[in-house]
């Protein structure tokens, strides 16, 4: 590591301190008008007044503002229900009454957008020196120190990697998987917690879509920020391999254009948007009414969507999974697995590679993509029929267990939050159900295997503990055999590990070579 | 039947895979070195970090009970045929119906002085490689004697630290035994770029140590005198066999063996580096320390053990190295020697460091080997090439067929034809 590297390191940790700090960095005065907006005409009036009593008081934490603004909420939520049945005399079997009363989903909802206009103070006042002290610097820091990555020689160059707490599940590995944990705890139950990073990017998301930062929005910028600068890390660190590069090139492009900048265009357009690349079932609500319904209002742009989208699913995946494996998806063009390439790289060696970890990711990712079907069964038969319920199963629940567990649990906070403790492909192993189906078309009709050159593999180990998707390369490698599994997602990463040059990722089918 | 092998490397364990799946035989390995099997080739990877010693264990721990392969930690210091039994450095005792020896190397020292100082090291057991870790600690200059494959990956290991590393090799360059002037100067070049003091024709004269017994002075043969903290001996291995030396068994170099891999003694047999091949195959040679021979050389004598006799048969020869970033690959017995009735095409890529040589009769033209640096070729390819005598020039035609570089890769395959 020579200086600049060094002083990457610092300026970087820097960064990351003013930003997790900068998450305290206001005050909280209520803004009625705001808050009002959340509600319709009719509960307005009964939230408005609830709250008056926190007109005017200054928080210095959204917690104690957050108590305040529920205890005001409850207070108005019965006022409503009492209404609705005193002077609207509806009952619940009414039902318009389920449209009248004020639901705990609503409130919950109106806690970023609140919490964000409410926001006052130093962080505010300053929001774009902090965006510069913070993501700013955090972007330099982090070039600085993988550009001169560039003047070691060409190479395979994971020295130290177990010799690294941050790498090797140590005490730095955890902290930040602590770290990421909490953010992604935050991000989708407790967003208003994160409105100082919101307001910070605001002035970017009026420039491209013209409106308020939301906290998907802010996700979406770092993301694919993260994806960006982590991705010219992997680029460096593979740059005598054309395979890495291109790969690492395409999940880069597809997270820049395809799931951050075209739907925003589209929302600046007024159309309606949508990454274009992310597919049922990953895209799990795709057929939930509210979605079709939108579709099927906007003109043949919403209609393409919507074909576009079935197209994916019943004619891409087989088809070019049936000549490239599952690799089409999973490293060149899936967001989930852009991350896991590029942030992600640095961890990919904490995958169990044990036979019980296989058994459980078999159990799981099955179970996952099953859930997800019977879900989006529910959803269609509710779709069609007008009814919610079939046997014993209530299609709102079921969708609603299904985004919490799956959504946002298991791809968020797991799949990603555990990257320093399980590897970078958490999600993608034992969760996705787009993987779960891909893996199927591979495994049983596909083209694509990873060959073994004969017997030139020394049982080193390189291609086994470097696999993300935890898949024992070495067992197959040493005895000759070509690797098929379900879950190989097609980095290369094996192939460029190799001490031996045992592996190639090929799409021939089975391999011939000329006998003469 | 109670079979016991003796050594748990990829020789005696590639055996008791086999044993297991052929037959219901009680199976016993022994080691002193290592409860379980790990890859030896892989020591330097754990030093540099880029494993853990679990890693580098081809089976997971549940393995070994699942096959009933009994493992056995100690020393083993005598064998006596008479008795049928081992006996152990604790004084224990084990009875076996067959014996595999299967006891690997040792590192070579030649005799020099201080050769065994505190701080002077082989490179080839977990041992050793815990002795280097302890040495490493503020170590200021690694000297390491012996141009080998083992050497470079040494030097490898500390520049991974950077402890400055000088680097002495008897011959005029790199491996020039082996690799033929071009590919040899390619690595010089390559060993300096990494920061390593290659000093070629140098030799170790003597190693002068402190009071306290431990080297700080290495002399060479040209009166060099170089302060260090370490010396690693890397001038190749020998079979590990003095322990067997007082038995029966036949031992020259190494362990003695048909081509059954039976020793002189029946119910005894022996399969990987320790052994020397009696009658070798065509263009193989007695003792060859390799992996993949360990390998093939287990299976073999687990047949055997088993009462299926099998001949030793390891069939076109082939082995692979890296030179720090360069990966090498050779099929079929083209070194640095090429005989009088052949001929190379050697093609370089003009920057990259990569490079190909292919050997042939010139009299029938039959492709006869292929080297090459920083590309891969698929072995199963070029050994049908060798092995069906094709001629050199339908080879060069379709030398696609055998490019086993990655997807992507700038295609080098038609550059050697046109060296013709
Ligand atoms: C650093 C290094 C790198 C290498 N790299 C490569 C490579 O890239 N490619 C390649 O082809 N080859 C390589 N080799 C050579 C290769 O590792 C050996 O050829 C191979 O391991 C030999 O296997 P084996 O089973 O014959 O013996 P070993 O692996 O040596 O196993 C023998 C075992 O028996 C034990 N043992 C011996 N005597 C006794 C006793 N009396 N009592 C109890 N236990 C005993 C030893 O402790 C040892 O554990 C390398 C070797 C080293 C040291
Ligand atoms: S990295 Fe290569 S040599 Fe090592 S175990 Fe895997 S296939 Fe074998």
């Amino acid at each position: 590591m020579n200086g600049i590297q060094k002083t990457g390191i610092a300026l970087f940790l820097l960064a990351f301190l003013v930003f997790t700090m900068s998450l305290s960095l206001s005050n909280f005065i209520l803004d009625a008008k705001v808050a009002g907006q959340q509600f319709d005409d009719y509960q307005r009036p009964f939230v408005l007044s609830a709250l008056r009593q926190m007109e005017g008081r200054s928080y210095s934490r959204v917690f104690s503002f957050m108590r305040d603004y529920d205890r005001a909420l409850k207070v108005a939520q019965e006022a409503i229900a009492q209404d609705v049945k005193n002077n609207l005399g509806l009952t619940p079997s009414d039902g318009a009454y389920w449209s009248k009363i004020l639901k705990d989903d609503k409130i919950k909802s109106s806690h970023f957008p609140v919490t964000k206009a409410s926001a006052q103070g130093f962080l505010p006042e300053n929001s774009r020196l902090f965006f510069w002290l913070s993501i700013g610097l955090g972007v330099l820091g982090g070039l600085m120190f993988i550009l001169p990555m560039r003047r070691l020689p060409e190479g395979i160059k994971n020295n130290g990697i177990y010799h690294s707490s941050l790498h090797a599940r140590g005490i730095l590995g955890i902290a930040l998987g602590i770290w990421l944990i909490a953010f992604y705890v935050l991000l989708y139950f407790y967003p208003e917690y994160l409105v100082n990073w919101a307001i910070m990017v605001d002035p970017l998301s009026r420039f491209l879509n013209g409106g308020e930062a939301s906290q998907w929005f802010l996700y979406g910028f770092l993301y694919t920020l993260a994806i960006l600068v982590m991705g010219l890390r992997m680029m460096i660190k593979y740059r005598h391999n054309n395979y890495q590069l291109l790969r690492t090139g395409s999940v880069m492009f597809f997270q820049l254009c395809f799931a951050f900048l075209l739907p925003q265009i589209m929302t600046l357009l007024h159309l309606p948007s949508a990454d274009l690349k992310n597919i049922w079932p990953l895209d799990y609500s795709f057929f939930f009414e509210y979605r079709i319904k939108h579709l099927l209002s906007s003109g043949y742009f919403g209609l393409f969507l919507l074909v576009w989208g079935v197209v994916l699913i019943v004619v891409a995946v087989p088809v070019l999974t049936y000549f490239f494996g599952k690799r089409w998806y999973c490293s060149w063009v899936c967001g989930c697995g852009g991350l896991a390439e590029t942030m992600g790289d640095p961890f990919r060696q904490l995958s169990s590679k044990k036979l019980i970890a296989w058994k459980i990711e078999r159990w799981l990712i099955h179970g996952v993509l099953v859930f997800a079907v019977v879900m989006t069964a529910l959803v269609l038969y509710t779709y069609f029929s007008g009814q919610s319920r079939m046997l014993f199963l209530d299609s709102y629940q079921v969708r609603h267990w299904y985004g919490v567990l799956i959504g946002s649990i298991f791809a968020g906070v797991v799949g990603t939050g555990f990257y320093p403790l399980m590897g970078n492909r958490v999600w993608c192993r034992f969760g996705c159900p787009l993987a779960a189906y891909l893996g199927l078309v591979q495994r049983f009709k596909s083209r694509f295997r990873i060959t073994t050159n004969g017997g030139q593999c020394i049982s080193c180990g390189n291609c086994s503990t470097y696999c993300e998707m935890g898949i024992d390369v070495r067992w197959y490698a040493q005895r000759g055999e070509n690797i098929v599994r379900a879950s190989c997602v097609g980095c290369g990463i094996c192939a460029a590990v190799c001490p031996r040059g045992v592996l190639k990722l090929e799409n021939s089918g089975e391999v011939r070579f000329a006998e003469e | 039947m109670h079979i016991v092998i003796l050594g748990n490397g990829i020789a005696g364990i590639t055996a008791a895979r086999h044993i297991r799946k052929l037959s219901d035989h009680r199976i016993t390995v022994i080691s002193g070195e290592s409860d379980y099997f790990f890859s030896r080739p892989a020591l330097m990877y754990i030093y540099m970090g880029h494993m853990k010693k679990e890693h580098t264990e081809p089976y997971e721990r549940w393995f070994w009970k699942k096959n009933r392969i009994e493992l056995h930690k100690g020393w083993v210091e005598q064998v006596v045929p008479e008795k049928k039994r081992l006996i152990f450095a604790d004084g224990s005792e084990m009875h076996y119906d067959k014996l595999l020896l299967a006891t690997g190397s040792r590192p070579n020292k030649f005799g020099w002085p201080g050769q065994d100082l505190d701080g002077v090291h082989g490179f080839y057991s977990l041992q050793d490689l815990e002795a280097i870790e302890y040495h490493s600690k503020n170590l200021q200059q690694a000297v390491i004697v012996g141009g080998g494959l083992i050497g470079i990956e040494l030097a490898e290991m500390f520049r991974s630290r950077n402890i400055p590393v000088i680097f002495l090799v008897r011959e005029k360059s790199y491996w020039d035994m082996v690799l033929p002037p071009e590919e040899s100067e390619m690595i010089n070049r390559h060993i300096r770029e990494h920061h390593i003091d290659l000093r070629l024709e140098t030799e170790l004269k003597e190693i002068w140590g402190d009071e306290q017994g431990k080297a700080k002075m290495v002399v060479t043969s040209k009166g060099d005198k170089i302060r260090c903290g370490f010396v690693g001996l890397t001038a190749g291995v020998h079979p590990n066999v003095d322990f067997l030396r007082l038995s029966s068994l036949e031992i020259d170099r190494g362990i003695l063996v048909d081509e059954y891999l039976q020793t002189n003694i029946e119910d005894i047999y022996a399969a990987g580096d320790c052994v020397q091949l009696r009658k070798p195959p065509a263009g193989r040679r007695p003792i060859e320390a390799v992996w993949y021979v360990g390998r093939m050389m287990g299976e073999t004598a687990a047949y055997n053990l088993c009462g299926q006799a099998r001949k030793y048969e390891p069939g076109t020869w082939f082995n692979s190295a890296k030179f720090l970033d360069i990966e090498y690959q050779v099929y079929g017995q083209l070194t640095a020697h090429i005989p009088e009735e052949q001929a190379t095409i050697y093609w370089e890529h003009s920057k990259e460091k990569k490079s190909l040589r292919i050997a042939y009769d010139k009299r029938t033209r039959a492709v006869k080997g292929f080297l090459s640096m920083g590309l891969r070729l698929r072995h199963l390819q070029c050994e049908a090439w060798i092995q069906s005598e094709t001629p050199v020039d339908k080879v060069l035609q379709n030398l696609k067929a055998a490019n086993f570089d990655p997807e992507f890769f700038p295609d080098w395959s038609k550059e050697p034809a046109k060296l013709i």
